[in-house]
């Protein structure tokens, strides 16, 4: 009977080190399968979080070879032949073993300012098929935090989290932005304080996502347009000025968190 | 400290998970910066030492053709060869013209956003490749100068369409040969690859979606826009592509320029 060796990182904050369990390989199995049989027979209190098993939770995010994935979503014969190495995600904190505390994502999504649509007109609210198709793409997010997981802005560089919402966030904005109800503007604050210059489009957001999202062509590179439109295009800018069009600034954007 | 305040309030400092190692990568990550690396650095010293040969870019009516190289249209300089030269030229430059013309082909691919992918991948190891450690302490991105002014890409942009539309003009009179009449040639054929490859790798450029109909929000109320969107949306999907095979295509149209003018080679006629 073949065999998987799994080289499954054990600790805390205080501390840790590679765990390898030797386990009888069965057809068909997924990654999070052969962790759930180490916690069944090995070291039942190893720690993963997980609860769909069918990748549509994100849950269970980890890295395995060195690469952020889905567990649920990672059949082990697609993987390497030799050991398989399992690791958390690294940009976050470690709470134990394969589980990691994600807040800072929590932190961010409070900063989003909500959508802020005119006046209700009789009749309701409407839109169009083509406005809604637009925005459909970014409502896939599984909030895995995969694409945040992998971004070097904040994974090899700590300091940045202050000051860069991470793409995740990035499509939330894309999305609120595109809205054809929205009237709030959020380019200064996305320029200013959710650090979208820090990002230099390297897709690995988008090789990650399970979700298949297009995150850098479809959402980040449109807001750094916008962006340009906002502050380095003197065109716009004189179009702005003749139209006597206002801008609004972060501060109004940010007064307006969401719900 | 209020509620809102506390909840936006990021903590930093805590202890990551795994081994202190750049990468846990097993597979050939590095395949993809070298090969870029290779072609960019061939293409720099290749466009930089033909850009200063200064001859052997024109193809004309001794040989009954009218091909010119893409490296030096429009030819502006004072020392263009006779029937090279464009309608305006600034007659106090004498250094090779396409000394002149260069920077704006440079400028569009240096801020394009697909090279800043591959170079800050490639050469400036920031990150080499997904999920393996930038080589840089601290990081800034784009928001500092000198990489502020990758923001200027849409200008570039701009001149690029110049550009193909003086290529395409090139492309045209390519079809004709001086003493004969019209005719099609390896030739015409090479400048009007060239061209297209061109035109497609501006049309699928972001600046050009966002220019198209992106930038608006929403597209039921910019119907004309919205098309002009639908239309460059799945060319932008293919812009690596374009992007590379342009790059490519415009030094192999340079070489051919370069050969036939030279002498080394004559340019088949087809029909």
């Amino acid at each position: 009977m073949a065999e998987v060796t799994m080289r499954v990182w054990r600790g805390d904050a205080s501390g840790g080190d590679f765990e390898t369990y030797t386990l009888e390989q069965n057809e068909g199995e997924v990654v999070l399968d052969v962790i759930h049989r180490i916690q069944a027979t090995d070291a039942p209190d190893l720690a993963c979080r997980w609860n769909c098993k069918a990748g549509k939770c994100g849950s269970c995010s980890a890295e395995v070879n060195g690469k952020p994935r889905l567990m649920c979503m990672t059949r082990m014969d697609t993987l390497p032949k030799g050991p398989v190495t399992v690791t958390p995600m690294k940009a976050f904190p470690i709470i134990r073993d394969l589980v990691t505390d994600v807040s800072f994502n929590y932190v961010q999504a409070a900063k989003v300012p909500a959508l802020m649509p005119p006046p209700m007109p009789e009749g309701g609210y409407r839109m169009f098929q083509e406005d809604v198709e637009r925005g459909q793409e970014f409502r896939k997010c599984i909030e895995c935090f995969m694409c945040q997981d992998v971004c070097h802005v904040i994974r090899d560089h700590e300091e940045n989290k202050e000051h860069y919402a991470g793409p995740r966030f990035f499509i939330r904005y894309a999305e609120l932005e595109m809205h054809p109800l929205d009237q709030n503007d959020r380019r200064d604050l996305i320029r200013q304080d959710m650090g979208l210059g820090y990002c230099n489009i390297t897709k690995c957001c988008t090789e990650v996502c399970p979700e298949h999202i297009k995150i850098t062509d479809n959402a980040i590179i449109p807001l750094k347009e916008r962006v340009v439109d906002a502050h380095y295009d003197p065109v716009a800018w004189l179009g702005r000025k003749i139209r006597r069009k206002p801008k609004r600034s972060a501060a109004d954007a940010a007064v307006q968190p969401a719900p | 400290m209020t509620a809102l305040e506390s909840s936006t309030k990021v903590q930093l400092g805590g202890t990551r998970g795994g081994p202190d190692e750049p990468t846990l990568r097993k597979d050939r990550w590095w395949i993809q910066p070298v090969v870029t690396v290779a072609i960019l650095t061939a293409f720099v010293i290749y466009s930089t030492w033909a850009a200063f040969q200064n001859k052997y870019y024109y193809v004309g009516s001794l040989v009954h053709r009218d091909l010119i190289s893409p490296f030096y249209s429009p030819c502006i300089g004072g020392s263009c060869v006779p029937g090279a030269k464009f309608a305006f030229a600034v007659n106090a430059w004498t250094l090779s013209p396409a000394l002149l013309i260069l920077i704006f082909p440079l400028g569009f691919r240096l801020t394009c956003y697909y090279y800043r992918r591959s170079y800050y991948r490639a050469f400036w190891w920031s990150p080499p490749s997904c999920s393996v450690a930038d080589a840089h302490g601290s990081y800034s991105g784009e928001t500092r100068f000198p990489l502020l002014m990758q923001n200027l890409h849409r200008y570039f942009f701009y001149a690029g369409l110049v550009f193909n539309v003086l290529l395409t003009y090139d492309a045209v009179l390519a079809f004709r040969q001086p003493g004969l009449g019209w005719g099609v040639t390896v030739g015409t054929i090479v400048l009007t690859v060239n061209a297209t490859l061109l035109w497609l790798y501006s049309l699928s450029c972001h600046a050009c979606r966002h220019l198209c109909g992106g930038q608006v929000k929403s597209f039921k109320a910019h119907p004309i826009r919205y098309k002009f969107w639908k239309f460059v949306t799945p060319l932008n999907a293919k812009h690596m592509n374009f992007a590379w095979a342009s790059l490519v295509f415009v030094a192999l149209t340079d070489v051919y320029v370069r050969l036939v003018a030279s002498g080394a080679i004559s340019d088949y006629k087809l029909f």
